[in-house]
Order: C-alpha cells, then structure tokens, then sequence
C-alpha cells in the first residue's frame, strides 16, 4: 500500500536520509524503531510531504506522492499524529478534531468518525470544550491521534505515541493503538520504545543514521541479538 | 540592583518626564481641575476617542492578523491604508459628488467607494505577500522585515505618484504630495439635538455613528468569521501551528493569501471611512497611522483579534485626551509611552496569553 523506495531527504547540507525503503501493506502494523537522530521523524515528514525528498520515490497504492502538494497528501488517505502532537493549544478539543477532518467533505463521515473518536477516546469526550493547550499530556497525546483518525485515512503515521508518558498511560495508549489495528486502520508507528513497539507490529524496521539496518517480523527482531542490546537495553 | 527594581524606577522616571517635565510640573492639577470644571469635555473626549479608535483598530486588525500567522509585522499595511483612502478619492471624484449633491447620489458614490476600495486594498495586499514575503517565507526574520520596509516606500511613493495624477483625476489637486481634500458627503448633523431632541452637552453627530457603526459591524463580522467558519478556523490552525495545519490538509499558502486579503480589506475601509471622517488625505497618512494603529495591535496582544480591538480604543481615547488636556504635540509621546510601559510591565500585552503545549 505505502512504499518508499530509496528515499533521500536533506536538510540543507546534512544528508538525513541516505536511501530508505520500506513497505507497509494493507491493515499492518509496520513499526520503525531507532535512536534518537536516527530518523524516524524525518520519514514520517517526507511522507507526509512536509519535506521533499531528493531522490526516490514514495507512492500510495500506486500512485506517486513526491510531487503532491503537502495538503493533498492528506485527502489522499495518509495522516499523523506528528512528533511533539502539535496540537492546537488555543483551540477546544471539538475544534481540533473538525480540523483532523479538514479535506473532507463527507458531513455524515465525519460525524460518524467523531463518534468513533469519543468511543475510542471517552476522555476527549469529557473535555470537548475545554482548550487543547489546557490537556494533561496523555489526553493531549489521545487528541493527537483522535484528531489523525478524523482523517479517516489510508495509513496512520503515528510519532512517538509513548513520549513523555507515564506508564500506565503508555500502556494504556499501545492497547488503543492494537485496538485501531483491530478495527482494520493500517499503521505505521515510528517509537523509541522499541520493546513496547515490536510487541504489537507484525513486522519492523531498525532505522539507524538515515539507514534501514535490520527489518523483519516483528517477533525476529525482538529475538535479534543486536536488537536486544541496542534498543531492548538487554544484555 | 535587581531587574525590577530598575524597570520600577525607569517607568517612574518616563512617567516623571512626561508629567513634570515638559509641562512644566503642575499640569496634574490643572487637568484634575478641567475635569472637575466641565466633566462633559471629558465624555465628549471619550467619544471623539471611541471614533478614532476604531478607526485605528480597523488597521490594527490587519497587522495583527498578518502577524499571528506569519510573524510577521507588515510595515507596508498602514501605506495599503492610504492607498484605500486614495482609491475612495479617486472614485467620488469620478462621481463628481460634493457636499451640496443629492442623498441618493452621495450615498452611491459613498457604496461603490467602499466596494472598490475594499476589493482594491485586498488585492494589494494579498499582491504585496505573494512577490515580497512568499518566496522569503523560509528565510531569516530580518529578511522578511526589510522587504516589508521596502514595501512600504513603495507603496508610499504609488500614493504620491497618484497623488500627482490630477490630468485624470482633477479631485487630486495641484500638489501631488499636499494634503487632499476628501469631500464631506456625510454632514455634522448632531444625532442628539437635530435627531433626538434630547438636550445633551456633548456633540454626536452623523460622522461619529457612521464611523463607530461601520467599525463596529465590520470588527463583528470578523471575528464571528475567525470563530465559526471553516476557513477562520483554518486561519487559527495555521496561526497555532503551520506543518500541524500542513498535516490536517490546510493549504497553509492559500490560507495566507486569504489573511492577507481580509486585512487589507479592513484597511481599504479605513481608508474610506477615514477620508469621510476628517475629509482629507494625503500619502503620508499610512506611515503615521500606521505606526499608531501598529501600537495598538501591541499594546492589546499582538496576534489577538480582541487585543486589536481594545488596543485601537485605548490608543484613541488616550490620544482624544492628550489632544484636550495636554497638547496634540504630545500625544505621540504619550502613545509610545504607554507603548514602553506595556512592553515592559507585560511583554505579551494587555490580551496576549501563551498556552504551551504540556510535555
């Protein structure tokens, strides 16, 4: 479904990432895992169009994504919940969902997915309309991605879902995340939690310096002796 | 000595300067006792205020605008005021309307003056943000700033340009870069005595209603637009957060064009009601303007649509009163003092919040 062959993005002179490719099929979940600066984010931002890549090419079913302006990749089917949320802190919590859904046009669809959100989210629900920048951390985090589900898209990108959490909150968040995928939403989870996050994708990705190292099923990496001791902290 | 010690006796030394000493000491008093004399020029003073402050919030309002979604301080807005001013002009003389010409044909002039103007200012403006702040969109702050500068003399200059037109639009005048004279199409008719009947000592006349009305209605609309409809709210997106509004598949570009056209729609009305309201214009009028109407925008909280608001009514009724109680020569020391204190006491002015995103 989304493929990246050979990815090449730069900021500037810094050679970010030095030919990533990676698929994820039809209601996976794919999970990239790697260090801090390995990365991750700057994938997640070239799909989405944020960045441009200078080389290779990032298609969805087919079709090429490289030259589509960044707002349209969005009503072609791929949405975030981006690093650090990027919620819209001046804004109530119904509002950042309406603008979750911004590219559609479907009213009934949209209602529907709100209504799909507050089930998933209950606690959202509670603070409709109170300001995003008034949430606690996790609830900011549900928002993030209640407000990508808004979408309804193709592929979910999700960004350190587990950042800054507690752990019950992080546990909490990676059953809602197993739950989408139950419900057939094809994701693409980008963690430093490597345990947490190979516990739950079928299959994953080392990402190391702008570098796929190692990919594989989930359950092999877990397994995979380097793995373990670089991002598993095992010995 | 601690910080706030040496703010604390910096705003008393501005405050001192300004009371004690270029008004030679006791004019504390003598304004106490105006007041006290006649508390109806103090009234008379709040409304002349309220007029010109909404007037002043109209342009407010598109440098607040312009910099909540690009941080930007657009010093060519104020010249895209005057040229507001100038495009009305340009068309009631082109009506051949004055003061003497009949209700329905004044009030046509006065309608399509606005409409041109207000589709005219827009246009500049959205023009100006696409050939000069665009392409720098992802420069140094400073780059941007000084194409902004360099906008505004160039708008300055199209105005004196204009100005000096008069083989095609004789209501120029002689002198392009002399003041020129706005016809008064509305009248001083004293909506208290002549309307009412109700004997009042303060004059509100039919210039003052047409002014704070078509202010009021106008600063409504916006911001029951910002808040309700699906583009103001991607305008706040946007604000809040460009690559967040990116990702919810805002077109941030168009959204900017769109903010940039409001505001200079709101300037083009200013213009207009400006030039109806002291009935004269000249192109120098959106560099002084400007720079007030930029004071408020900060004094009220710089990218706060409500802050535009206050802060334009505030900056007008304290000038309104250092006009009467002191001397119009000072009032713009008193603006840019209280401009001083407010940057001082509260950097992020009088509305201005900052709610962060929580870790």
């Amino acid at each position: 479904m989304l493929e990246l062959k050979d990815v090449h993005t730069y900021y500037g002179n810094i050679h970010a990432l030095k030919g990533i490719s990676l698929t994820v099929d039809d209601g996976e979940i794919v999970t990239l895992i790697g260090s801090n600066g390995a990365g991750k984010t700057t994938t997640l931002r070239t799909i989405q169009g944020l960045i441009r890549p200078r080389h290779g090419t990032i298609t969805l079913n087919g079709e090429d994504l490289t030259k589509v302006p960044a707002h349209e990749i969005t009503s072609k089917g791929v949405s975030q919940s981006p690093e650090g949320r990027l919620i819209f802190p001046r804004m109530t919590v119904k509002e950042n969902l309406e603008m979750g859904a911004f590219a559609r046009k479907d009213k009934d669809g949209i209602k529907r997915d709100m209504e799909r959100v507050f089930t998933v989210f209950p606690r959202l629900k509670e603070r409709i309309s109170q300001k995003g920048g008034t949430l606690s951390g996790g609830e900011q985090q549900m928002l993030a991605m209640g407000r990508a589900l808004m979408a309804n898209p193709r592929v979910l990108l999700l960004d350190e879902p587990s950042m800054g959490l507690s752990p019950i909150l992080v546990e909490q968040i990676f059953k809602i995340i197993s739950e989408l995928h139950a419900q057939g939403t094809t994701i693409l989870l980008v963690e430093q939690n490597a345990r947490m996050a190979l516990s739950i994708a079928s299959r994953g990705y080392v990402l190391q310096t702008g570098e796929i190292r190692l990919q594989g099923p989930a359950a092999r990496l877990r397994d995979d002796e380097d793995v373990r001791k670089t991002y598993l902290g095992e010995h | 000595m601690r910080i706030g010690q040496r703010v604390l006796l910096a705003s008393v030394g501005i405050y001192l300067l300004l009371f004690f000493g270029p008004l030679a000491g006791f004019d504390l008093f003598r304004v106490i006792g105006e007041i006290a004399n006649k508390p109806s020029t103090l009234l008379q003073q709040l409304l002349i205020g309220l007029a010109n402050g909404s007037l002043l919030a109209l342009i407010a309002l598109g440098y607040t605008l312009v910099y909540g979604i690009i941080e930007l301080v657009n010093f060519a807005h104020g010249d895209v005021y005057m040229l507001g001013a100038f495009m009305s002009l340009t068309v009631i003389g082109a009506f051949n309307v004055d003061k003497g010409s009949s209700p329905a044909i004044k009030a046509t002039a006065i309608v399509v003056a606005f409409l041109s103007a207000v589709v005219f200012t827009a246009g500049v403006n959205a023009l100006i943000e696409r050939v000069a702040y665009r392409r720098l969109r992802n420069a140094p702050r400073l780059a941007v700033l000084i194409s902004a500068i360099g906008m505004s003399f160039i708008v300055q200059n199209v105005g004196l340009f204009w100005g000096s037109l008069r083989a095609f639009f004789p209501i120029m005048g002689v002198n392009s870069a002399a003041p020129k004279a706005f016809p008064d199409l509305i009248g001083r008719i004293d909506v208290f005595k002549d309307i009412l009947h109700i004997d009042v000592p303060i004059a509100f006349n039919t210039k003052d209603l047409l002014v704070i009305v078509m202010a009021s209605v106008l600063m409504i609309g916006l911001r029951l637009f910002v808040q309700y409809t699906k583009l103001g709210k991607a305008m706040r997106a946007t604000a809040e957060n460009r690559d967040a509004a990116k990702i919810m598949g805002i077109d941030v570009d168009r959204v900017i064009s769109f903010t940039f056209l409001l505001g200079g729609a709101l300037a083009g009305a200013a213009g207009l009601l400006v030039g109806l309201y002291n009935n004269t214009a000249v192109f120098t009028m959106g560099f002084t303007a400007g720079l007030r109407a930029f004071t408020a925008a900060v004094v009220g909280g710089i990218g706060n649509i409500t802050g535009a608001m206050l802060g334009g009514m505030l900056i007008g009724i304290l000038a309104a009163f250092s006009d009467q109680y002191f001397s119009s020569r000072w009032t713009n020391a008193w603006v840019f003092a209280v401009l001083v204190m407010v940057m001082v006491f509260r950097p992020t002015g009088l509305l201005g919040e900052s709610v962060g995103q929580k870790a």
